[in-house]
């Protein structure tokens, strides 16, 4: 059982988080102006990286967002951090 | 290329087996193809094949970063099967359980096609009605499938646990008969061979690491053993395909996670059938040497790394014991992981990408191995006549910006 750290609650089970989506993608603004497949791209297309990644995840039991710098070859665990404007 | 066959394993016996030829042969990459295929597993390799013998083009590479068969063909479980839900997805894998029915005579090459059943169990009122509800949506489909009771059920799987306070007891579910199971490494290598003695270039160890493009359409691949100049590219290379197309700057749906499997030690046969159950996500088969073939839902953790965590194994073994407790006695021999590409809606993306002439066939999340010969026909049929096949229009790319999602993880309850 692999550890991942919460910014709030420490290490943790890796069983406790679950993977929300890659780092770095903003929603496009306004609503009225985006198109079909800028909306699709937001929606549906990733990186999928090979080696350092920046991801958000959930850590299910306390409920928080929160970015989680891993390698997605070794599964090492860089660091955490909060999302901009949050704090810990 | 020799012709396989009764009579000439006795001609070989005389000569001690020492004289067989090559299955295939170990090419070095030539300066310029017709087509370039990326990816030497199963789609990649019948893709080579298609291309030769359904369109007539013969100067195709297949290029392999490892070895032929070694990533995701060698890695499954080895299920075929077409139990799927919408008319999009029936067209396809039923295409390719079609092929696979007549692959071995066809390739001249056993690839052991057992085709002993399916059952997709249920263990609630609930899930029988969804069963009840892929099989007519089978039927309406033209494919084999029918609802199966329960008495049915332990009759195909008599070990399954049947006991009072069992959790997960089985009320029957859906029964497909032409599904079965193949040899994995018999499909890359017989697709190998075959498309090898029609002049197709299958090279290993080699590595594309740039994708060339002139005035918006492909001009040719940078490899880690030359360069080669080509029109045509097809990737088929699951895990990989992203970072081939983000190349050329096209970004894919895909997110890759670890598949698991597993092995028990051998045993006398106890399951004449493939039992996927609904209640745990576990599915199980076992193979012609006696080891019980285990596999079971993804491991939740984005990663390009071919090993597996614990959490999942501990996930997929716990529910094989729930369906089967006798199995506890059982060791596991091995365990493995392939990295599977998985798109939103459990669907593939086939069809155009990035610049002209270029193509992918990737996106088979954990269902690859049962797609090969109908994922190597259609990307066969895109590289050779620039259009979609009618079958594998409705999986294009564009699917995502119009909305038009095939979703058989709701569709079909496929757990990928």
């Amino acid at each position: 059982m692999q550890q991942f750290p919460c910014p709030f609650c420490g290490l943790r089970n890796e069983t406790e988080f679950h993977f929300a989506f890659e780092a770095g993608h903003p929603r496009p603004e306004p609503a009225k102006d985006v198109s079909d497949a800028e909306w699709a791209k937001y929606l549906y297309l990733h990186k999928a990286p090979k080696g350092k990644s920046s991801e958000i995840w959930l850590h299910l039991t306390c409920h928080e967002y929160f970015i989680l710098h891993r390698d997605t070859v070794t599964r090492e665990v860089l660091s955490c951090d909060v999302l901009p404007g949050a704090e810990a | 290329m020799q012709h396989y066959s009764a009579f000439s394993l006795a001609r070989h016996a005389l000569s001690h087996h020492k004289n067989w030829q090559s299955a295939w042969r170990k090419a070095d990459p030539k300066p310029r193809y017709d087509a370039v295929i990326i990816g030497g597993g199963g789609h990649g390799l019948s893709t080579a094949y298609y291309l030769a013998k359904n369109h007539g083009m013969k100067r195709v590479a297949v290029l392999e970063r490892g070895w032929i068969g070694g990533g995701n063909t060698g890695r499954n479980t080895t299920a075929v099967r077409s139990n799927y839900f919408y008319p999009e997805s029936v067209a396809l894998y039923d295409l390719s359980l079609r092929l696979y029915e007549g692959l071995s005579k066809e390739l001249n090459y056993n690839i052991m096609l057992s085709q002993r059943g399916m059952l997709i169990a249920a263990h609630t009122p609930i899930q029988m009605e969804i069963c009840n509800r892929i099989a007519n949506a089978m039927q309406l489909n033209g494919v084999d499938g029918r609802l199966m009771t329960a008495a049915e059920a332990e009759e195909k799987a008599p070990l399954v646990n049947k006991s009072k306070g069992a959790r997960y007891k089985c009320m029957g579910g859906i029964w497909q008969d032409r599904a079965g199971t193949a040899r994995h490494d018999a499909v890359a290598w017989g697709y190998a061979r075959a498309a090898s003695a029609m002049g197709i270039d299958i090279i290993e160890n080699c590595e594309v690491t740039e994708v060339f493009t002139s005035s918006g359409a492909v001009a040719g691949v940078e490899t880690t053993r030359g360069k080669i100049q080509t029109e045509r590219l097809g990737v088929a290379a699951a895990g990989a395909t992203p970072g081939l197309v983000q190349m050329v700057g096209g970004d894919l749906p895909i997110h890759n996670y670890d598949l698991q499997a597993f092995v028990s030690e051998p045993v006398k046969p106890c399951l004449d059938t493939v039992l996927l159950y609904l209640g745990t996500g576990t599915y199980v088969s076992q193979s012609d040497k006696g080891e019980l073939v285990i596999g079971g839902g993804l491991d939740r953790v984005p990663t390009h790394g071919q090993k597996g965590n614990l959490p999942t194994q501990e996930t997929v073994i716990s529910g094989l014991l729930e369906m089967f407790p006798a199995f506890a006695q059982l060791k596991l021999l091995r365990q493995w992981a392939g990295v599977v590409d998985v798109v939103p809606d459990s669907s593939p993306v086939i069809g155009p990408v990035g610049p002209e002439g270029m193509f992918v066939n990737c996106g088979w999340g954990t269902g690859g191995f049962k797609a090969i010969p109908a994922g190597g026909y259609l990307l066969a049929h895109l590289l050779a006549t620039g259009e979609h096949h009618d079958i594998s229009r409705p999986f294009d790319l564009n699917r995502f910006a119009q909305g038009r999602l095939i979703d058989e993880a709701a569709g079909s309850g496929i757990a990928h």
